[in-house]
């Protein structure tokens, strides 16, 4: 079974009388190690397909396996663990907690994992390290740049081990100089490390860093292109 | 769920972040904590006081004073009309049978000279069993005796103010002083009693026998009268019926007819002291219950600060969940804090509560008895607590229930 599989996905948003599909009818499969873009305008649906690729939401319809379990039908707490085991996410605004250091930042998943606080530190200053910020492990978020701020997300999302990370225009506040060095990292996770990414972005040139582009318009998958 | 160790350690975090706001909201149960144990003191000291109080005047006293004068529509108050004797005493304590003894007593106030120096003070006729009565115990010299009350014998006996005052460092024993002119010999020094209950110095009078003090000192155109009769009845029980045992004899002895007043007073300073006593008791419940409200109003303080950090924490919220915190993690976290918050609070109150008291116990030393017990330290102090709980459980709650993609959305 492929890692992630989304059978005809539906997401329908009421306001009142009308009733409005961010999300219609949606399959995608994606196998172990890939390394996916996901491409739109904004209310292409993107944003909502990523919500739901995340267990951040649940589908109206439809079925998301990940991992070989059906988390459609999990609830709050159940889609939290899934949240802190399997996936790592990493977000436009960094979504670090402020006026807390670096360290404190990483440590949290591994918090709500459970694990003693010696290993948690252990494993915090690796996964710091991996993305080059050792030497900043008590810097907080607003002593830092945007690019370090987005490393030390991106050693958050990758603290757990989990298989998935899910990048939401991750170079979206950053220049162009920065933007590379955050991509390069992202390739360095997908192939040294065999993480899954999936990013969704709007900007071609980031797109150019996967292997596999998928394009959403009007809540619906355009079109699913392999690179060579 | 993760373990409580963990979650303890973010609650801190969050509040090591916002240590002024933190603080100041501690600073409404600081205060609740420390009214409870301020009041507390000084509800149990003034309890400790009363009850030594009711030990130290004698128990089951009951007063009976002559009625009022009454002259062209100008009424003089108790006593001022002379009608009571030392024959109603007499009948008092052989005709009632609630009443343990029955002494006479004659009050005057009087200067009091003793070489070069003087003072004014309180100079009491009595019979020698007074002094038994009203729990004075002679400190050195003599008590009254029978003798002196048969050849009225110009001796007295003391109290340290006047000791004090007269004599200074000087031994007044077998000294004369002059009261009111009259020379009397002192025989004996009282124990020190200090105030009572109204802050009266007991330690200011000079006794006198009683046939002195009518012959030599404080006779009056009518013979035979006293100031008032002092009685102790047999135990607190018997205390309202032999007052009203007291009031019918006198009334039939004063031939009073059936729809006249008295023409005395009959007083309990004992029960005037049980009532002082239930009214201090009644006092200490109202500021009590003011010191717990207060107490209340810091746990809304809690609530209102928690809401207020909710709602700014809510993307910090959403990113916990994110990244795996369950609403239960979140709303644990929310109450540790509210808790912390509650019980710093309460243990700096009980601080600042201890030194309240202490520092209340000193400056009102003459009227304020302080005293800090165990008990309502660990109820004030537990009940801080769960006021923590119990307000800090609604900003939680709200808190666990966010939903993460609103949560991380939020500007």
């Amino acid at each position: 079974m492929s890692l992630i599989e989304i059978k005809n996905l539906v997401k329908t948003y009421q306001t009142g009388d009308t009733s409005f599909n961010a999300l219609d009818g949606v399959s995608l499969t994606v196998e172990k190690g890939e390394f996916v873009c996901i491409m739109g305008t904004s209310g292409s649906g993107k944003s909502t397909f990523m919500n739901m690729l995340g267990c951040l939401d649940k589908p109206t319809q439809g079925t998301y396996f990940l991992d070989g379990v059906d988390v459609s039908r999990l609830n709050a707490d159940e889609l939290a663990e899934i949240r802190n085991l399997k996936l790592g996410f990493v977000f436009q605004g960094f979504n670090l907690i402020s006026r807390t250091s670096a360290l404190e930042n990483v440590e949290l998943p591994m918090i709500y994992k459970g694990i003693p606080k010696e290993e948690r530190i252990e494993k915090a200053r690796a996964a710091l390290k991996i993305v080059g910020l050792e030497q900043r492990e008590s810097h907080h978020p607003n002593q830092m740049s945007g690019g370090q701020q987005q490393r030390v997300a991106i050693a958050r999302a990758i603290v757990n081990d989990a298989p998935i990370i899910l990048a939401d225009e991750p170079t979206g506040n950053l220049d162009t100089k920065t933007s590379i060095e955050v991509m390069e990292f992202f390739v360095k996770l997908n192939e040294e490390s065999g993480k899954t990414i999936v990013l969704v972005t709007h900007e071609p040139d980031i797109a150019e860093y996967s292997k596999r582009v998928v394009r959403f318009k009007d809540g619906r998958i355009i079109s699913d292109e392999v690179r060579a | 769920m993760i373990d409580f160790a963990s979650t303890f350690t973010i609650a801190m975090r969050s509040l090591k972040i916002n240590k002024m706001r933190s603080m100041l909201t501690s600073l409404g149960i600081i205060i609740g904590v420390s009214a409870v144990i301020i009041m507390m003191a000084i509800g149990e000291g003034s309890k400790q006081r009363i009850a030594k109080e009711i030990e130290s005047t004698g128990s089951n006293i009951i007063t009976v004073m002559s009625g009022s004068s009454s002259s062209g529509g100008i009424r003089g108050g108790a006593g001022t009309k002379p009608t009571i004797t030392l024959k109603d005493s007499d009948a008092i304590q052989k005709q009632c049978p609630s009443v343990l003894v029955s002494v006479g007593v004659l009050r005057d106030t009087k200067q009091v000279v003793f070489s070069n120096q003087n003072w004014s003070t309180t100079i009491y006729g009595v019979e020698p069993e007074y002094l038994a009565v009203q729990k004075y115990e002679v400190a050195d010299g003599r008590n009254f005796n029978q003798d002196d009350e048969k050849n009225a014998t110009k001796v007295a006996i003391i109290g340290e103010t006047v000791s004090e005052n007269l004599f200074g460092d000087m031994d007044p024993l077998n000294k004369t002083i002059r009261v009111g002119g009259v020379p009397f010999k002192v025989v004996g020094l009282l124990k020190s009693k200090g105030e009572n209950g109204m802050g009266m110095d007991q330690d200011d009078v000079v006794f006198v026998p009683l046939t002195t003090g009518q012959r030599n000192l404080m006779g009056t155109e009518f013979p035979g009268t006293v100031r008032q009769i002092v009685v102790q009845a047999k135990d607190s029980e018997s205390l309202i019926k032999a007052q009203q045992e007291i009031k019918n004899l006198l009334r039939e002895r004063h031939n009073i007819g059936k729809n006249k007043d008295d023409d005395f007073t009959v007083r309990s300073f004992t029960q005037m002291l049980e009532t002082i006593k239930n009214q201090k008791e009644a006092m200490s419940t109202l500021l009590m219950f003011v010191a717990l409200v207060s107490l209340l109003i810091g746990g809304i303080g809690i609530m209102n600060i928690m809401l207020v950090s909710v709602t700014e924490r809510t993307r910090e919220i959403g990113i916990r969940m994110a990244i795996g915190a369950k609403g239960s993690d979140i709303c644990i976290q929310f109450l540790i804090e509210a808790v912390t918050l509650s019980m710093v609070g309460g243990l700096v109150g009980v601080f600042t509560g201890i030194i309240g008291a202490e520092i209340t116990g000193f400056l009102w030393s003459d009227n304020v008895t302080i005293i800090i017990s165990l008990s309502p330290i660990l109820a004030s102090f537990l009940f801080a607590g769960i006021v923590g709980v119990v307000f800090g459980f609604y900003p939680a709650w709200k808190a666990s229930k966010l939903n993460p993609i609103d949560a991380l959305r939020y500007e």
